[in-house]
């Protein structure tokens, strides 16, 4: 067991009943090369993913009907691109996973996303500041991605950045009105503010051999960020606490709730089709 | 990325023949242009207008019964499009694939809309969309009893698809030729799009329906629980209808409720064969002299007790959508200060030009 844990890698044989498959399939077979590309690809696919989850959860929950319709929409753009994301990291892996067997058939310590994303969605302002450093991201992710020399990364990056700069806008639209709202809004806007905010260095981090490196991303990342707050009449928290860990498969302790909720239903019934 | 990827199939085309000449007859209508003006005598004129098949807009006279009873009847198909998002909204997390994720997300979303028309529509009779919410979260206004039962199974989904969205066409369809036409033209929209909605839950079913053994005995366990919930969104029988008959008068309703009712029996028979699930009805039988199946009535005394409150689920959709609309209260107040700042900074700006 604990060698399995240690693995780093995706499961060279993906098991259909994932955690609770007989004894022998616990022992993975030699992790085949895992190629960077795809640990990039599913890292970003994951993100997507996780995010749509969340955002899904808010359906039927949120605050004004117009406003349930927008976060289903961009539940939507997520879950959309995570799928080709997903679909494109099962070729390049090549081992015939498809979108649901990485998405419904990996445990928590195999997933790539942030742990921005996997955070619980909080109020109706946590899900908002966790949406605008995530779009924040995003935009500027995408725009580089769409000019990246792999072809389908461009083309998923052309399609996806337009949806995040709508995305960028709906969140920084709340932000500002909840932070020059009411005393209330302005006091819950902040508390989400402070909670999330050392969230986002993770996303940031260098990788000079990524087909994009998240470093080049910072520049854009704080400009939007620092202006949207400012706008909001917030205050940028100080503090050198950077929680990460994400992208290696070293999660919060709430990924694992997710991912039971996500994958329940299909892992119930191994092979079926739906 | 999410949406229309099924092969077509013909469950539904009739009934979306009867949308699209709904749609062709409102726009002849339209072309036509009615006659004369509402002059001395409004009523007759109403009356007129009614006859000819022509609709009634939001400017015209109508009679104070007439208006009452259309936003009744249009609050409450609002209402029950965003209660009713609750029970699918139930599946949306635990999907079974992210193809059906998309699908059930997008389908949620558009009951949302669906919903915002309907408010939308019943505006143009001079009632807010906040007194309609409110007067639904006091319980005073009514959403359709279907949605008081539980989605226990993913099965389920494909279940309140055919059935309930396939019930819910069969309402419909007759309304986009009703008499109002803010609420003939919604309506038109909305059952295209619920035609589309009866063809995903079809299609699910007939996955599960032959998929593993276990897939199979979830689609009839499912089939089993909502057949006849689904034949009670019809209404009570026509013997006990007590809105029916001035509704017909006024063409707001153009079939009465056991008509309908039979309608939705004749059209599912051949859907469940080609399915290969079993409606839980011994008595299902082809009758050759009236030309339709006869069937077993729902428990109408049933019906009666969810509508009153008492079925599996209405306290709980009820304090689900009043703890939404609390929780979202501040974010609402929140809004509504920064747009009240936003346009006094913009009256402000405006002054100082006009000054300077």
């Amino acid at each position: 067991m604990t060698a399995y844990v240690e693995q780093t890698g995706p499961r060279a044989v993906p098991t259909a009943s994932g955690t609770t498959s007989a004894a022998p399939e616990l022992t993975p077979a030699a992790p085949e090369p895992v190629t960077k590309r795809f640990e990039f690809v599913l890292g970003l696919a994951d993100d997507a993913l996780v995010a749509a989850q969340r955002l899904a959860e808010w359906c039927t929950r949120g605050p004004e009907m117009e406003e349930d319709i927008a976060l289903s929409n961009i539940a939507l753009d997520q879950l959309g691109a995570a799928r080709l994301l997903l679909t494109y990291a099962g070729e390049l892996e090549g081992a015939g996973r498809d979108e649901d067997a990485l998405a419904y058939r990996r445990d928590d310590r195999e997933f790539r996303n942030c742990l921005l994303v996997e955070l619980p969605n909080g109020d109706f302002a946590v899900t908002m500041a966790k949406l605008l450093f995530l779009a924040a991201y995003q935009v500027p992710l995408y725009t580089a991605l769409a000019g990246c020399g792999d072809e389908r990364l461009a083309a998923i990056g052309a399609k996806a950045r337009k949806e995040s700069a709508y995305h960028l806008d709906h969140a920084s639209l709340w932000v500002r009105r909840l932070g020059d709202g009411t005393d209330e809004s302005h006091r819950r806007m902040q508390a989400a503010v402070d909670e999330v905010w050392p969230y986002p260095h993770e996303l940031l981090t260098p990788d000079p051999t990524a087909p994009v490196d998240p470093a080049t991303l910072r520049a854009d990342f704080d400009s939007v960020v620092s202006s949207v707050l400012t706008e909001a009449t917030l205050t940028v928290p100080e503090t050198s606490w950077t929680p990460a860990g994400g992208r290696n498969g070293v999660h919060t302790e709430h990924l694992s709730y997710l991912l039971a909720e996500l994958q329940v239903l299909h892992r119930a019934h191994p092979g079926a089709s739906w | 990325m999410y949406g229309n990827d099924f092969p077509a199939d013909d469950t539904s085309s009739g009934l979306l023949g009867e949308v699209e000449a709904a749609e062709m007859a409102l726009r002849e209508a339209a072309e036509r242009g009615r006659h004369g003006a509402a002059g001395a005598d409004p009523a007759a004129y109403f009356t007129e207008v009614i006859a000819a098949d022509q609709k009634v807009e939001p400017r015209d006279w109508m009679p104070e019964s007439y208006r009452a009873t259309l936003i009744r009847q249009i609050a409450q198909h609002a209402h029950s499009e965003i209660i009713g998002m609750q029970p699918e909204g139930n599946w949306i997390t635990r999907a079974p694939s992210l193809k059906r994720k998309a699908i059930l997300l997008a389908k949620v979303q558009d009951e949302a809309g669906h919903g915002l028309y309907l408010y939308a529509a019943a505006e143009t009779l001079g009632v807010s969309r906040d007194e309609l919410v409110d007067l639904l979260l006091a319980g005073r206004q009514k959403y359709s009893s279907i949605f008081n039962y539980p989605t226990l199974s993913w099965a389920d989904m494909g279940t309140i698809g055919w059935l309930v969205d396939g019930a819910a066409i069969v309402n419909q369809v007759p309304l986009c030729r009703c008499s109002y036409g803010p609420y003939a033209r919604a309506m038109i929209r909305i059952c295209k799009e619920e035609s589309f909605h009866q063809r995903q839950g079809y299609e699910i079913l007939h996955t599960l329906a032959h998929g593993t053994p276990a897939q199979r005995e979830m689609a009839q366990d499912s089939v089993n629980r909502w057949w006849y919930p689904s034949l009670a969104m019809f209404g009570p029988p026509d013997t006990d209808s007590t809105h029916s008959a001035q509704s017909m008068a006024w063409k707001i309703k153009r079939f009465s409720n056991d008509e309908l009712r039979q309608r939705f029996v004749d059209m599912c028979v051949g859907q469940a064969e080609v399915l290969g699930l079993t409606l839980p009805d011994p008595a299902l039988c082809w009758n050759d002299e009236r030309g339709a199946y006869d069937f077993t009535q729902p428990d109408y005394a049933e019906l009666m007790r969810v509508i009153k409150g008492a079925g599996p689920c209405n306290r709980q959709r009820m304090e689900h959508r009043r703890r939404s609309h609390r929780e979202g209260a501040w974010v609402r107040s929140a809004a509504a200060a920064y747009a009240a700042k936003q346009a006094s900074k913009k009256e402000q700006a405006s002054r100082k030009e006009r000054v300077a």
